[in-house]
């Protein structure tokens, strides 16, 4: 039962993760990596990690697809721009090398992954309660380190957006 | 643990065959216009002929809005789980969460004093 | 899992999605009447069957006349536009906000025989994310909406609705930790639960008392997240037509009209849930009353869901009513004003709210 579900969850999230990058409008391309997002999410919840389940549509699906779907808007890309045969090259060249490198790193990693079946998790390792329990105690570290690398984003946004800006404001 | 979410895939698929059927109630039973006036499907703009293309380019405000809501969104995800347990960490649990939120609050202070926040 | 679990949670899926799609409804007719009664007029009074009736039935009519009006409409999809995605932005507005309600309890547990039916339709231990999760996603429909019809004032409203929607999430959910700390859990119907107790034997242990500025802080946003005045920037009859949605017609507007209606009901049920006692109705447990000065009176169990269920159903309905009389009062918000709200002042106050309600639990053990 479990096998299964998970086979057609995993077809249906390669599918759509298939269209993100074979679809030719922009604006559908990230409805289906919204799609895959959120199939993702459903295969959290089979692997029973509800709580990362939940996040997973609040930040991926719910936060950062916004953002992909305003970039998109407010840049509204034209077919006719001069420099986008040139700059097209490089960036499929740039992307099918990044591919390569992911293919490989996957399948060596496939290749060195545990044998046989892992020990079973205790119950509820996946629900909130686990998750918080180890986040605050063992993971204090990294945790307070991502809100360092939040404050690095947070600036960087606003020293790009501001750059034009910045004359007429002084 | 899984049988929980047979609620939420039996809501799913309700749901969605309410919300099909509603939307795509006016495509089946809606009246049709036999005789089509060429400005029939025209975009609205007051009665006015339209004025180029829809698709403009937009302030630079909203996408920092949205970056700033991915920023803070992270925030808050992060205080879910804190606090469920916050009974159990006590005053140092306090402790962590004000270093993680007066970090936040600096990059907030310094969104707020560059002017991103405001609208003119 | 057996054939009569799933059939159970079948059923309490589709009386829970009926709710809401009724208090929708009804809510429409309220709003068109109370507005009338608020600016002293006389309203919506003409619907009536083939003039057959002798007098005006009103509410149900109403409730028959403007669907088979909105119906029968012409599906006018303009030029330019994204034939898929104008259809897909009235399904993604609604959707998401219908199915947010299956973590919702509305009532505590129904026993017939040896089953023990809990009345709610998927008890998930993260019901609040869970709802969150799901409301995130109605940010679409407005999006793809002023996309998707190739009008400047759809886009416009689209953008400002998207921007406003996600401002105040923030502040939506920052006022939802004050009350996760102070129940310890997500799971909804755990929260429920932890408020049918009372104070000194006489004051009911809602959440309202616990956090009193959290509750006004989700309020507030939740009025803005559902994009109804003061915060109806995005519509803006008089700047935008009607916003991300004015290229639509028939039962495809209808849908965004009720996603707004939903989305109150939304509101007010999480806010019912996490401030008001749920389902609890004050002094009744479930034997029967227990009176402060030792009276009990003892009722049968079939009684005391009904009175749990009707007590949930009066408290979503009266915090939409006062969504209502919000909207009749007070004049729209500037779109800086609104932002500022958010960002300015609801984020920092909910911070506040959510450091004091650390150190109170701390002082107070």
């Amino acid at each position: 039962m479990g096998t299964i579900l998970f086979l057609v969850l995993a077809v249906l999230t390669i599918a759509a993760a298939l269209g993100v990058i074979l679809h030719p409008n922009p604006v559908k391309s990230a409805l289906f990596l919204i799609v895959t997002l959120f199939l993702l999410a459903v295969v959290f919840v089979l692997l029973e990690a509800h709580m990362i389940a939940a996040l997973q549509i609040i930040v991926y699906a719910g936060a950062i697809m916004v953002l992909f779907l305003f970039v998109i808007m407010l840049l509204n890309l034209q077919i006719d721009d001069p420099d986008r045969g040139r700059r097209q090259v490089v960036l499929r060249g740039l992307a099918w090398l990044g591919g390569i490198i992911l293919a490989v790193e996957l399948a060596l990693l496939v290749r060195g992954g545990p044998a046989g079946n892992p020990a079973a998790a205790p119950a509820g390792y996946g629900g909130a309660l686990a998750v918080a329990q180890s986040l605050y105690t063992d993971f204090l570290l990294p945790f307070e380190l991502t809100s360092i690398l939040l404050l690095v984003a947070v600036v960087g946004a606003v020293v790009l957006a501001q750059k034009q800006r910045r004359p007429t404001i002084s | 643990m899984l049988s929980q979410y047979i609620g939420v895939v039996i809501t799913f698929a309700l749901g969605a065959v309410i919300v099909l059927g509603m939307v795509s109630g006016s495509m089946i039973f809606g009246a049709r216009s036999t005789s089509r006036r060429a400005d029939k499907d025209e975009v609205f703009e007051c009665g006015n002929p339209s004025s180029g293309p829809a698709r403009g380019r937009f302030s630079v405000h909203f996408y920092l809005v949205a970056i700033l809501f991915i920023v803070f969104d992270v925030e808050v995800v992060f205080m879910y789980p804190w606090a469920i347990v916050f009974r159990q960490l006590g005053v140092p649990g306090l402790v962590e969460m004000l270093t993680f939120v007066a970090i936040l609050g600096f990059g907030l202070a310094y969104v707020w004093k560059r002017g991103a926040l405001a609208w003119d | 899992m057996g054939l009569i679990e799933v059939g159970i949670a079948g059923v309490k899926a589709l009386a829970v999605l009926l709710m809401v799609l009724n208090l929708s409804a009804i809510l429409l007719w309220v709003e068109r009447k109370g507005s009338a009664l608020i600016q002293d007029r006389i309203g919506a009074n003409r619907a009536n069957i083939l003039g057959i009736m002798p007098f005006n039935l009103g509410f149900i009519n109403t409730l028959i006349a403007d669907p088979l009006k909105l119906l029968t409409k012409e599906d006018v999809v303009p030029k330019g536009a994204d034939k898929f995605l104008h259809f897909l932005a009235p399904f993604m507005a609604v959707f998401p906000v219908l199915v947010t309600f299956a973590a919702v309890p509305f009532g505590d547990q129904l026993v017939i025989g040896d089953t023990v039916i809990n009345l709610q339709v998927a008890d998930l231990d993260i019901g609040i994310l869970y709802v969150l999760a799901m409301s995130s996603l109605a940010v679409y429909g407005v999006v793809l909406g002023g996309w998707a019809s190739n009008s400047r004032w759809s886009l416009l409203g689209g953008i400002r609705g998207s921007a406003q929607m996600i401002s105040y999430e923030i502040a939506m959910g920052l006022a939802l930790i004050g009350v996760i700390m102070t129940f310890g859990t997500l799971d909804l119907q755990a929260i429920a639960r932890a408020q049918g107790h009372h104070f000194f034997g006489v004051i009911p242990a809602w959440g309202i008392i616990y956090q009193p500025l959290g509750f006004l802080i989700f309020l507030i946003a939740g009025i803005a997240e559902s994009k109804r005045v003061p915060f109806d920037l995005p519509e803006g009859e008089s700047e935008l037509i009607s916003g991300y949605f004015t290229e639509y017609s028939g039962m495809k507007q209808a849908a965004f009209m009720l996603s707004d209606f939903a989305e109150s009901v939304v509101v007010a049920g999480l806010a019912t849930t996490l401030f008001f006692g749920a389902w609890q109705v004050p002094f009744l447990f479930r034997d029967g009353f227990h009176f402060p000065g030792g009276a009990i009176v003892a009722l049968p169990h079939l009684l005391i869901v009904v009175m749990q269920i009707l007590s949930f159903t009066i408290k979503v309905f009266v915090l939409c009513l006062f969504q209502i009389l919000v909207r009749w009062t007070l004049p729209r918000y500037r779109y800086d004003q609104v932002m500022d709200l958010g960002w300015k002042y609801l984020l920092p106050l909910a911070l506040a709210n959510m450091l004091v309600t650390g150190v109170a639990i701390v002082l107070l053990g």
